[in-house]
């Protein structure tokens, strides 16, 4: 009897210790200032040379140290991470209705868009094409796809938020030019059955194409593109369609977790920083379109002027485009048949 | 003080308090939270995600590819059990401790390495894809990936079980004039067939859960190599928690069931031959 009493008593000192332990770490941490930014895949390189250059501005102007963590992930996984209890102080996701999820979590402000210039984003992108050396197949417009022979890689828009873009953007560069939204649906269908590998996520599509050598053209973010031509050495290049969609990348200070934090106003400084010239210019080098004129001037050989249509072309915003398309039941689902 | 009946590992409740405590962190509370979020479904709602047709074909791929790839693995993991333990060979540890390479190797590289091995310009791929044989973004390539990732079961539940069989037996049986297949279906098979079936029901499982090498090997197209693990994914991306938990608690009752089916085999296997 006596030594089940020990027993359990060194247990919950055992416990009491080990919670004890978690806590003090926890309150060491939350002295020093950090930032957690939470962001999609692609952004690896370009968050690393911003925070760089703000971390130092920073330290210039306040006369604290302020260090900034990221994570990295799918922009939808990323979103529903902050939702079950990342600590995110900022989110920096590819699509506004992930940013959304957030807020119907009741953790972001509804008003966000408001809160940063120009909606919350400080850089815009787009879909273009990747295609073999030398353009063997001429495809030089979204018509060109669809031609007989023509094997197209893209990621599955169910599970891919670079798949939905590609989506979105075919079924725009129609109905832009005045396709009727069944002529848009005729396209899209057409596309998808030369699709032969429906990837999970946009890095996937990538080795596909390049690595595996299959397909002939493949459909991506365009700093992605960019990335994929100088790793491919010369065994790919990218050719702008006339047309495509505009995506504008949101900025937002996650708040409930940045009040729980105290870091609300460096979350802020954080975000606004990315539209100075200085960010700008970073965001241009690693071919994002930068919002500032200047800057997107400057990167006009990298990033030529294309007519960049917005979400409310092919839906009422960035939630509907992701219901309407990507839905149970809805367009996508119709583009496959039982077999 | 002294236990009057002793085990060999003292406290009884301490380590059935732990083991409980072990089994509801790990496995139950985290299976009963799933089920809880896809109890908050209407039925028809429910139904809706389980049971539309694409669902359905991805089930049967699931089930379907695993139960191959467990059979392809009983047979070539019996024959390679058999092989380390009867055999001396040079490099035979090696052999050995490669077994257990599909256990260490993230899955997702082994997706990535078959299916650039199989496509049309791969190693492999460039001498037989014109045979027809398509090892890559087909079901067949789900299927061999599959058998990757479940190949050392098999192997290495049956491996001390032949390491314990009696070499006598054997020379008794052929001395009683047993030829070879004999000896093997009369002698052998009823002695290793429990492990043979745990084996077997171990591989199938663990390929039924399996998602981060098929979605590289497998092109992911709905209704032909679309996995079911693909559409809780795919729920989840669209913020559909309750749908997610609902395909996976339909994943989990399929396996499950047939894991209760194997076992009432290796039961009735067990008591027939011992």
């Amino acid at each position: 009897m006596r030594r089940k009493k020990e027993v359990r008593i060194t247990l919950f000192k055992l416990l009491g210790a080990v919670v004890g332990a978690f806590g003090f770490a926890y309150a060491a941490g939350a002295e020093t200032q950090t930032l957690l930014n939470a962001s999609y895949d692609p952004t690896r390189e370009l968050w690393k040379e911003i925070n760089a250059a703000f971390t130092s501005a920073y330290k210039a102007q306040a006369g604290t140290d302020l260090s900034i963590k990221m994570s990295h992930g799918g922009s939808g996984s990323q979103a529903r991470a902050v939702v079950d209890g990342l600590e995110a102080d900022v989110v920096t996701l590819a699509i506004p209705s992930d940013t959304d999820a957030i807020v119907k979590a009741g953790l972001l402000d509804k008003g966000w868009r408001d809160r940063l210039p120009n909606g919350g984003s400080a850089y815009t992108s787009t879909i273009v094409f990747v295609v073999r050396k030398g353009n063997p197949k001429g495809i030089k417009d979204w018509p060109d796809l669809v031609k007989p022979g023509i094997e197209i890689i893209t990621p599955n828009p169910k599970t891919s938020g670079n798949g939905q873009l590609s989506l979105w953007a075919a079924w725009g560069s129609v109905t832009q030019r005045g396709g009727s939204e069944a002529d848009a649906s005729r396209f899209v269908t057409q596309l998808y059955k030369q699709v032969p590998v429906l990837d999970a996520a946009a890095r996937g599509s990538t080795t596909t194409f390049v690595q595996k050598g299959i397909g002939d053209v493949h459909l991506t973010w365009e700093n992605e593109a960019h990335l994929e031509v100088e790793e491919a050495e010369g065994s790919v290049e990218i050719v702008y369609p006339p047309i495509s969609i505009l995506a504008t990348p949101p900025l937002a200070w996650v708040d409930a977790n940045v009040k729980r934090h105290g870091t609300e106003a460096a979350a802020k400084t954080y975000l606004e920083f990315v539209y100075t010239p200085r960010a700008q210019e970073i965001i241009a080098k690693h071919h994002y379109r930068p919002i500032e004129p200047a800057a997107l001037a400057k990167s006009q050989a990298s990033l030529p002027k294309i007519e960049l249509f917005p979400i409310t072309a092919v839906a009422t915003d960035w939630n509907d485009a992701k219901d309407r398309f990507t839905g149970e039941g809805k367009i996508f689902d119709s583009i496959y048949e039982p077999q | 003080m002294l236990d009057i009946n002793r085990r060999i590992l003292p406290g009884f409740g301490l380590s059935l308090g732990y083991t409980l405590l072990y089994m509801n962190l790990l496995v139950l509370i985290p299976i009963a939270v799933l089920a809880i979020k896809a109890s908050q479904l209407s039925w028809s709602e429910f139904s809706a995600a389980v049971f539309n047709e694409r669902a359905i074909a991805a089930y049967q791929l699931t089930m379907g590819a695993s139960f191959l790839a467990a059979l392809v693995n009983l047979v070539i993991g019996l024959l390679i059990a058999w092989v380390l333990v009867r055999y001396r060979f040079p490099g035979k540890q090696i052999f050995d401790a490669l077994v257990d390479l599909p256990f260490a190797l993230p899955t997702a590289v082994a997706g990535l390495v078959y299916s650039s091995l199989y496509v049309k310009k791969g190693w492999l791929g460039q001498f037989l894809v014109p045979l027809g044989f398509q090892g890559a973004y087909s079901r067949t390539a789900v299927v061999l990936v599959l058998i990757f990732v479940s190949f050392p079961f098999v192997v290495r539940t049956v491996q001390p079980v032949i390491e314990d069989l009696d070499a006598d037996m054997e020379e008794a049986a052929a001395c009683l004039g047993a030829n070879r297949l004999q000896t093997f279906t009369r002698v052998i098979l009823p002695t290793i067939t429990p492990a043979l079936i745990t084996g077997f029901a171990l591989a199938f499982a663990r390929a039924i859960g399996e998602y981060g090498s098929v979605v590289f090997v497998s092109g992911n197209m709905p209704y032909k190599t679309e996995i079911a693990p693909v559409l809780v994914v795919s729920n989840l991306e669209a913020f559909q928690y309750k749908q997610a938990a609902a395909v996976a608690v339909a994943l989990l009752v399929l396996s499950f069931s047939a894991l209760v089916a194997i076992n009432v085999l290796e039961r009735w296997a067990r008591r027939k031959h011992v």
